[in-house]
């Protein structure tokens, strides 16, 4: 089948401003990834085209993008899912360095203000084995583990695209991830944090970035959750 | 202009061993990580199923266990000193990173849970034994995760989307790296008293391959281009279940957790191959009985996959067959809830790119292209050796996949890359930190970059009449046919020949962007570079290996031959020829026998 593909282009050495290319695939499949295309385009209409890629199967988180205006992963969105007339562009909100490559250094800035490690300064098992956590305690904090700070939740956000210093709902998913979990020991500084003004109150439930996450996690309701602990004081 | 750093050590890629070095490293030196990706896109993310270790949570179970049947997975071609060490370091490794906070899934009494896995058995009974710690289907995103994080808490110094393009060695020293900056295209020269390869493997010069477009051999071609050897080339891991046609990975995990392989004919065939552990074979029996299935008209519909089936009633009749039990002795049973609790992702990966549900439907899987277990050799400390007497090069480490200590020989075992890794990247850290307490830096060149900045100047400069895509193409199409599962003489002097024609081809592209800032298109052109290089040595080794012995299976050569092969390969490349050489395997308590599964 033939698909037709419009670019967002940008070369800061040479364009003063962004224009759209379209190339036209005549034999895609349906079952061919965006990313695929992006490939083939790449490869013998124009090797200029800059992209970020790795694992093409949704894990790595490199290949975040707009797709026909969604965000998206582009090597886990195929074909059959958005039809032979697809625009891809960058993700929103952070500054586009090339072509589809954004300036992805105030994302992981922020991802990394919630404290994204864990935290127990408490003694060690005495039998030197693992601190045990039931299957329960385990389950309440499992959907933001999946997280792989592609980013399509923080670009899809309407909030974040009108201020910088919000933390964003990616930044929120690495904290409820800790907060949540038994065994970490920082959850009080944690809720500090993200009380502050950047943080859950620039959160206006908008749902976007639940939509937009490729790993399908609950993120404006693990903001919900993180709401209500500020709130009650209990996690 | 090259901007100058200087480190006592540096560690090149920030993947699970990577990370764990960098972790170890910082502790006493001044350490930097060097990634072509962001730290948290290395191919480690994409490990499923689980890291073994015989911690012995849900069922009686041994280091000594998981050393023999490593060993034995490895088709004897392991060391086994360095087996050993692995196996009896790993219920330590695993606790630890539960200490990091990594989220294993749970026991009902709150330990670390666990599941079978291809190849590790109970020695006693010789049936599988749950010995692969997993979170889900996501361990290797878990490990990743977890150890980034404790990076980020330990503030270790990283240089991310920075491409190492070369090593520099002075006077048989290590003395640092030459990099170049992704988002300016500037030149950094690393000097460093230590440096720790920690690259990744190189399956992307395979057509069908579960590996990220990053696995690009880059610290294997680079250690090969600076005269140094490569061991076992020859051995490369095809995974059995890649999704059709895609590659993309479906965990063991999912035979763990009773899943089995159908052919066209609707047989369950593993049980014709390896009749005790059946499914759970190791990988490269698993391979080949599937391609024997295909070649002899038992795939599916004629075409080249068989049947992967998950569905719950399917997983209970089997089960029930086989006299599975849970470790209170019930019958094992699953329900689809509990299989898409433990298997999320897999099911995910089949509705998004098959649109197949594995609860309801079977997978169509064929082998994959999946783990280098050739690479750098090293000894049990990380530290790079560099001839037939394992000579120490001062200063240059390696570990995880582009390393080969050999913990995996000629075919790893399921959930031992995530060990190694860990094991070894530790190891690696600690003991190039070690050596730079103690080592002075060496004297830099007068101009380190001197020698990629051509590499990378030819590149722009070439006729233009060849497209660099298509020499991939064409190189990963003959790799996969002719040095794939199976092999023989004749199939791999045609890819030996098609490769020295593709090098020649590749001298004649042409980079048309002139750009610095993320100029993707020359850092792919270099990375083909690297793919074809370690391409050539591969397809060398193997055509010189005339025995068959784990992934190595030669239809020319069916039996392994202990009698001159039981010995590991190195290979160099020096003025244009490859050079091959040998050195003995490790054997320390189990002399090689044949292997039934």
């Amino acid at each position: 089948m033939q698909v037709t593909l419009k670019i967002f282009r940008y070369h800061p050495e040479v364009d003063k401003t962004f224009h759209y290319e379209t190339y036209v695939i005549e034999n895609a499949q349906e079952t061919d990834r965006v990313l695929d295309l992006l490939e083939y385009v790449k490869g013998y209409y124009d090797g200029t085209l800059a992209f970020r890629r790795s694992c093409a199967h949704g894990v790595c988180g490199s290949d975040a993008m707009r797709i026909n205006g969604q965000n998206m992963l582009a090597c886990k969105v195929l074909v059959r899912d958005v039809g032979t007339h697809i625009t891809v562009e960058p993700i929103l909100g952070l500054k586009v360095i090339k072509d589809l490559i954004t300036d992805m250094e105030p994302f992981f800035e922020n991802y990394k203000k919630v404290l994204p490690w864990f935290i127990n300064n408490s003694p060690l098992p005495e039998d030197g084995r693992e601190r045990r956590q039931s299957p329960e305690e385990r389950a309440r904090f499992d959907d933001t583990t999946k997280c792989i700070l592609c980013a399509c939740c923080t670009t899809s956000c309407p909030s974040f695209w009108a201020s910088d210093d919000y933390l964003g709902p990616a930044a929120l998913v690495a904290a409820h991830r800790f907060i949540f979990d038994s065994r970490d020991e920082a959850a009080a500084e944690r809720l500090k944090i993200i009380s502050e003004t950047s943080g859950l109150a620039r959160c206006h439930t908008a749902f976007n970035c639940t939509l937009a996450c490729p790993r399908e996690i609950q993120i404006t309701k693990a903001i919900a959750e993180l709401k209500l602990a500020t709130i009650t004081g209990r996690v | 202009m090259t901007k100058l750093h200087q480190f006592d050590v540096v560690v090149v890629g920030a993947g699970g061993a990577g990370l764990m070095a960098a972790l170890y490293a910082s502790r006493t030196a001044k350490t930097a990580v060097i990634s072509k990706l962001y730290p948290t896109r290395s191919h480690t993310g994409t490990a499923q199923g689980g890291i073994g270790a015989a911690l012995g949570n849900l069922e009686e179970d041994h280091p000594e266990w998981h050393t023999y049947d490593t060993v034995k997975g490895s088709d004897y071609l392991g060391d086994q000193d360095a087996i050993e060490f692995m196996c009896y370091e790993a219920p330590q490794a695993i606790i630890e990173l539960e200490h990091m906070g990594l989220p294993f899934d749970r026991t009902p009494d709150g330990r670390i849970s666990q599941r079978p896995f291809g190849g590790h058995t109970n020695n006693v009974t010789g049936k599988p034994v749950r010995r692969a710690c997993h979170a889900a289907d996501r361990t290797g995103h878990m490990i990743l995760q977890t150890l980034y994080q404790q990076c980020l808490k330990n503030q270790v110094t990283f240089f991310d989307e920075f491409q190492v393009l070369d090593l520099i060695l002075v006077n048989g020293r290590t003395a640092g790296v030459v990099a170049v900056e992704l988002a300016t295209g500037e030149f950094h020269t690393f000097h460093a008293k230590a440096v720790i390869f920690a690259t990744g493997g190189h399956g992307r010069i395979f057509e069908v391959t579960s590996n990220a477009y990053s696995y690009t051999g880059d610290g294997a071609a680079i250690v090969l281009r600076r005269g140094l050897p490569l061991e076992d080339m020859e051995f490369f891991q095809f995974h059995p279940t890649g999704i059709y046609k895609l590659g993309i990975l479906i965990t063991e995990g999912v035979r763990g957790e009773g899943g089995v392989l159908i052919n066209g004919l609707g047989e369950r065939f593993m049980s014709k191959y390896a009749p005790t552990v059946k499914d759970l074979a190791s990988r490269d029996v698993i391979s080949r009985a599937i391609y024997t299935e295909i070649r002899e008209g038992r795939g599916v519909n004629g075409q080249n996959y068989v049947w992967l089936d998950v569905r719950p009633e399917s997983v209970n009749q089997y089960a029930a067959m086989d006299g599975r039990t849970n470790p209170d002795g019930s019958p094992y049973t699953v329900t689809g809830e509990q299989i898409l609790t433990k298997l999320p992702d897999i099911i995910d990966f089949c509705r998004v790119y098959l649109g197949v549900d594995p609860l309801t439907e079977m997978m169509p899987v064929q082998p994959t292209a999946h783990y280098t277990m050739g690479g750098i050799p090293t000894n049990k400390y990380g530290e790079v050796v560099i001839d037939e007497k394992n000579t120490v090069l001062p200063g240059l480490y390696a570990a995880g996949e582009c390393a080969c200590v050999s913990v995996h020989g000629a075919n790893r075992l399921g959930t031992n890359s995530l060990l190694d890794l860990v094991v070894f990247g530790k190891h690696a850290g600690l003991k190039a930190a070690e050596f730079a307490k103690h080592a002075d830096f060496e004297a830099l060149p007068a101009h380190p970059e001197e020698e990629v900045r051509a590499q990378l100047e030819a590149l722009r400069n070439g006729s233009g009449r060849e497209n660099a895509f298509e020499i991939g193409r064409e190189m990963r199409k003959v790799m996969f046919e002719e040095v794939g599962i199976y092999r023989n003489e004749r199939g791999m002097r045609f890819a030996i020949e098609k490769i020295h024609e593709l090098k020649e081809r590749y001298k004649h592209i042409r980079v048309r962007d002139t750009g610095r800032i993320f100029n993707t298109e020359l850092l792919n052109a270099w990375e083909l570079g690297n793919l074809l290089d370690v391409a050539e040595v591969v397809a060398e080794s193997a055509l010189n290996r005339t025995e068959s012995r784990g992934g190595h299976s030669r239809e020319d050569y069916p039996d392994r031959d202990d009698q001159n092969w039981l010995k590991h390969t190195l290979i160099w490349k020096r003025n244009g020829h490859t050079e091959i050489s040998y050195k003995p395997v490790v054997i320390t308590k189990y002399p090689p026998k044949e292997r039934v599964y």
